[in-house]
């Protein structure tokens, strides 16, 4: 793509996207964080995630502030118009993936015991990768501007929604046999829900990803394999 | 504020010379040479206005201290009785004006009894006081107004030119030594008859609705005549050359496509106003006396000949105007869906008509003043000696033009024929000064603002 | 961009005002517009846009045969207005332009009053047939360009003594007191201030019930907020036309989306 005639423009959008990165690195960070306090029990780790957030949700009023700015003083056009709005929604849902982090490790620190069962460990764990995967899959898609990546991130959506649902099978099992660790284990699906919300956050992005380059919208009929609803 | 040096840090081979930071209440040298030399050429300026001025002074002065003297007349009151067996006898007699001088000698000499003005000078001498007009004068008024016979009319009869010029300080007594006419004894007398108030001199209308008299009636000419004559022209220079003009400019400007052709005819129009005036005489004398056989000395041929000399300029201010209009009224026009004629009339002409209207007044003035395009065509060697009869009279009867008049009086010898030349001058110029309020008028009527 | 709701998009299938097919103009030896095929659809603004030099106003005036006036001017290929190709032979431009009207750049009024102004195109096609009904199509005329409260007083006034906004609504009642069926505009805003500007939008706004008009802008934006559809121009060429909104959010061609976006020269 060639450049503007006006060189600030591009240096300002260069900049947006530069933050959004910044942003996208600190949601990720939080987020591999506090799963891996969840799991090892680490209330440090815990803490120190819950303050991270705020570094988070001061760079996302910054970015607001900046995309206004440039709406006033650029009035963007075509594709600069979509890369603009997009970047305020993607900026929008990166905001909601640090806030759920931040969620997971205040709960960790109200779970403050083991975890029950090897199994459950190694499902959290492994819905967190896939998550994260998707996470880094669809901010590498939006600094590249690559439409497809955006889509295959739109469609590995499914198997997290497969984990989740099988995580939230699992724990209701725990809960029928012993109603003490009840407690515990609806602290572990709120967890396990927050982990699929960061999913469908990444996919959110892969959508406006995809639209920012394309001018189109993804098939909204992705398959939605979330059948938590049909337990 | 004083002057500071920015010194910049050392070694550091490639810093900006350093820049004096100079006050601006102080003037630089380059600026107070420019001051200088437009002082200078303001000045210059001023001097050729003023030699400008001067010039213009020097003539208007000129012009009127010799001029305005033709606009009065010496002239002597006699009370002549008319008698009717006198009138019948100079009727009768084959030279007639010579009885009429008697009637007018017996009367003069009465009145200067009656005034006590004592001469021993014959009444032939006596004579000599009047012009040789004066019994044409009685006469004319007597067959005029057969009604008056019996009784005694003052008249108020013309002086002899040299007494006029005696009165107007023209004629000094030296002067007289070797004329025949007059000697210094008539200058007494006509002191005397001055004091006794039956000599003076008055307006003279005469001069402006005369006439051209001959050589030796001086007094009694007048530009009345050429005046008509010029008259007659103009109007004809008017009515041919402005629709010509302005229809020829109009073509060339909105019609006439873009090619060596058009450029001819506008290299050959700008070209023709450059043209010596005495060619288009010869020019009137081939086409319209030889070929055409128009009557000589018309102010018709004299318009027509005029007009040809009058186009150009009226095409080339008219083509001015035109261009000067912004095209953006012309696209509006069209626009609104008017048609390219309708778009000039409407709305080009109107707004191009200060324009022409002063070209048109500049082209009339100068055909006005011009004198060599009549050489050939008869106007300037004819002297009219009456008015034309009739308004067709006007257009084809021999009459002159009033440069022409001008130019013959100045020929002649008589310093009161002179004095006439720049009474003329005089006339011509208020003529021309009428038709420059006209045009100045006319055009802050059409003005509009863009 | 006007919003416009989705059963106006049955417009673009009814039959096209103006249909041009492979127009070509030439100034002499110069090809200045290459090939344009467009349809202009009816009651609705059609906005053209492009670099300087590109050829729109050069196209806009051929609608209206105003390239007749200059004399190199060739124009080739078909366009129909109503089905009526009008570089027939038989068509006299006089009559033409009052069909379609025009407005330009640098409001132009007649240096008459503001009544003679909007009188004078009446009177040269005869559409009054006495002074009353003359006084009638004045009035309504400039009430639809919003300029009637300003001017009811002072109709005697010379054209030319008011504001440049004022004027060029003058020029557009103009325009439309012959009652023509299009009205071609070239930048008629470049000249005024954004108060102005904003008001001719808003007329523009009102006459596009009734008329169809093609505009002629250097701002985007303001193609963007005044017409339904837009034709981008480059070098003499069609580049891309569509529905406005499109081709300022997701043009198809690149020349477009570098234009419109900043990325030119």
């Amino acid at each position: 793509m060639s450049e503007h005639t006006v060189s600030a423009y591009d240096e300002e959008l260069t900049a947006m996207a530069g933050r959004i990165a910044e942003m996208g690195g600190l949601a990720e960070k939080a987020f591999a964080d506090a799963v891996s306090a969840l799991v090892s029990q680490d209330l440090e780790l815990a803490r120190a995630t819950i303050k991270s957030d705020e570094r988070l949700d001061a760079l996302y009023h910054d970015v607001e502030a900046k995309l206004i700015e440039l709406i006033v003083r650029r009035q963007p056009m075509g594709q600069d118009l979509r890369e603009i709005t997009a970047a305020t929604r993607i900026a929008n849902d990166l905001e909601r993936v640090g806030d759920l982090a931040k969620n997971v490790a205040k709960r960790v620190i109200a779970i403050d015991s083991d975890l029950k069962s090897k199994k459950l460990a190694i499902g959290v764990e492994h819905m967190t990768e896939l998550a994260l995967s998707q996470l880094k899959q669809v901010l590498d898609a939006y600094a590249r501007k690559d439409a497809e990546a955006a889509r295959r991130v739109q469609e590995a959506d499914a198997e997290v929604d497969a984990i989740y649902t099988s995580i939230f099978r699992e724990l209701l099992t725990y809960m029928m046999e012993d109603p003490r660790v009840i407690t515990q284990c609806v602290h572990l699906l709120f967890c396990a829900k927050n982990i699929e919300r960061i999913g469908d956050h990444a996919t959110n992005i892969a959508e406006n990803v995809y639209y920012m380059v394309t001018g189109e919208r993804l098939p909204e009929d992705r398959a939605k394999v979330d059948e938590t609803g049909a337990v | 504020m004083t002057d500071t040096t920015l010194t910049p840090p050392p070694g550091n081979a490639n810093a900006p010379a350093p820049r004096r930071i100079r006050s601006i209440l102080e003037l630089d040298p380059l600026t107070k040479r420019r001051n200088a030399a437009e002082a200078r050429f303001k000045l210059y300026g001023i001097v050729a206005i003023s030699i400008g001025l001067f010039f213009l002074v020097a003539l208007l002065w000129a012009i009127l201290s010799n001029g305005l003297g033709a606009f009065s007349q010496t002239f002597i009151k006699v009370d002549v009785p008319l008698i009717q067996s006198q009138i019948d006898d100079a009727e009768k007699s084959v030279v007639k004006t010579s009885k009429y001088r008697a009637i007018i000698d017996e009367a003069f000499a009465k009145e200067l009894a009656g005034v006590n003005i004592a001469t021993d000078m014959s009444d032939k001498d006596l004579q000599k006081l009047f012009s040789s007009g004066a019994a044409a004068t009685v006469r004319d008024f007597a067959l005029a107004n057969p009604d008056r016979i019996g009784t005694t009319v003052t008249f108020d009869l013309i002086a002899s030119s040299r007494v006029d010029g005696y009165l107007k300080g023209r004629v000094e007594r030296e002067d007289l030594a070797e004329d025949k006419n007059l000697d210094a004894a008539h200058l007494d007398l006509a002191d005397q008859m001055a004091e006794a108030g039956i000599l003076e001199k008055r307006f003279n209308w005469s001069f402006i609705t005369g006439t051209d008299a001959s050589d030796s009636r001086p007094e009694q000419a007048g530009i009345g005549a050429s005046m008509i004559g010029s008259l007659f022209m103009m109007l004809v220079v008017l009515f041919l050359s402005l629709p010509i003009g302005v229809a020829a400019s109009i073509y060339l400007e909105e019609f006439a496509p873009q090619n060596k052709f058009t450029d001819l005819i506008e290299v050959n129009i700008s070209n023709l106003a450059a043209v010596p005036s005495i060619v288009f005489g010869i020019l009137g004398l081939a086409v319209f006396i030889q070929f055409m056989h128009l009557p000589q000395s018309a102010p018709l041929v004299g318009g027509l000949v005029l007009t040809l000399m009058t186009l150009p300029t009226i095409i080339i201010s008219t083509r001015a105007s035109l261009k000067a209009v912004p095209p953006s009224i012309r696209d509006a026009a069209l626009g609104v869906g008017a048609s390219k004629m309708q778009s000039i009339f409407h709305h080009v002409l109107p707004l191009a008509m200060p324009g022409i209207l002063t070209g048109t007044i500049i082209g009339l003035a100068q055909a006005l003043g011009e004198t060599a395009p009549l050489l050939l065509i008869g106007m300037v060697g004819f002297i009219a000696s009456n008015f034309p009869d009739g308004v067709a009279a006007g257009f084809f009867a021999p009459n002159s033009a009033m440069p022409a008049q001008i130019y013959e009086w100045a020929k002649r010898a008589d310093p009161a024929f002179y004095e006439r030349a720049w009474g003329g001058i005089i006339v011509l110029l208020v003529f021309l000064m009428t038709m420059n309020i006209i045009a100045i008028i006319l055009r802050r009527r059409f003005e509009r603002r863009w | 961009m006007n919003n416009m709701p989705n059963f106006e998009q049955a417009n673009t299938m009814t039959e096209s005002k103006i249909s041009a097919n492979k127009v070509q103009v030439y100034y002499g030896d110069t090809h200045a517009i290459k090939d344009v095929d467009i349809e202009i659809q009816p009651r609705s603004v059609t906005a053209f846009i492009g670099p300087s030099g590109c050829g729109k106003s050069t196209f806009l005036r051929t609608l209206n045969r105003m390239n007749d006036t200059i004399d190199i001017c060739r124009v080739e290929g078909s366009i129909k207005i109503d089905g009526e190709d009008i570089y027939d032979p038989k068509v006299d431009p006089v009559q033409l332009r009052a069909k379609v009207g025009m407005v330009f750049q640098k409001p132009n009024p007649f240096p008459k009053s503001i009544y003679d102004n909007i009188a004078y195109g009446p009177r040269i096609h005869g559409l009054a047939r006495n002074k009353a009904e003359l006084d009638e199509i004045v009035a309504s005329s400039l009430q639809k360009a919003g300029l009637w409260e300003e001017v009811k007083n002072r109709l005697d006034e010379p054209g030319t003594g008011m504001s440049g906004g004022q004027q060029q609504r003058l020029c557009i009642a103009r325009a439309i007191a012959v009652s023509p069926e299009v009205i071609l505009m070239d930048e008629p805003c470049s000249a005024l201030d954004p108060i102005a500007t904003a008001k001719v939008e808003e007329l523009i706004d009102e006459l596009r019930e009734n008329f169809t008009i093609v505009i002629v802008t250097h701002s985007m934006q303001q193609a963007a907020r005044v017409s339904q559809r837009t034709a981008f121009f480059h070098l003499g060429i069609l580049v891309e036309e569509g529905l406005t909104e499109d081709i300022f959010t997701n043009p198809k061609d690149k020349r477009t989306q570098d234009y419109i976006t900043g990325r030119f020269g």
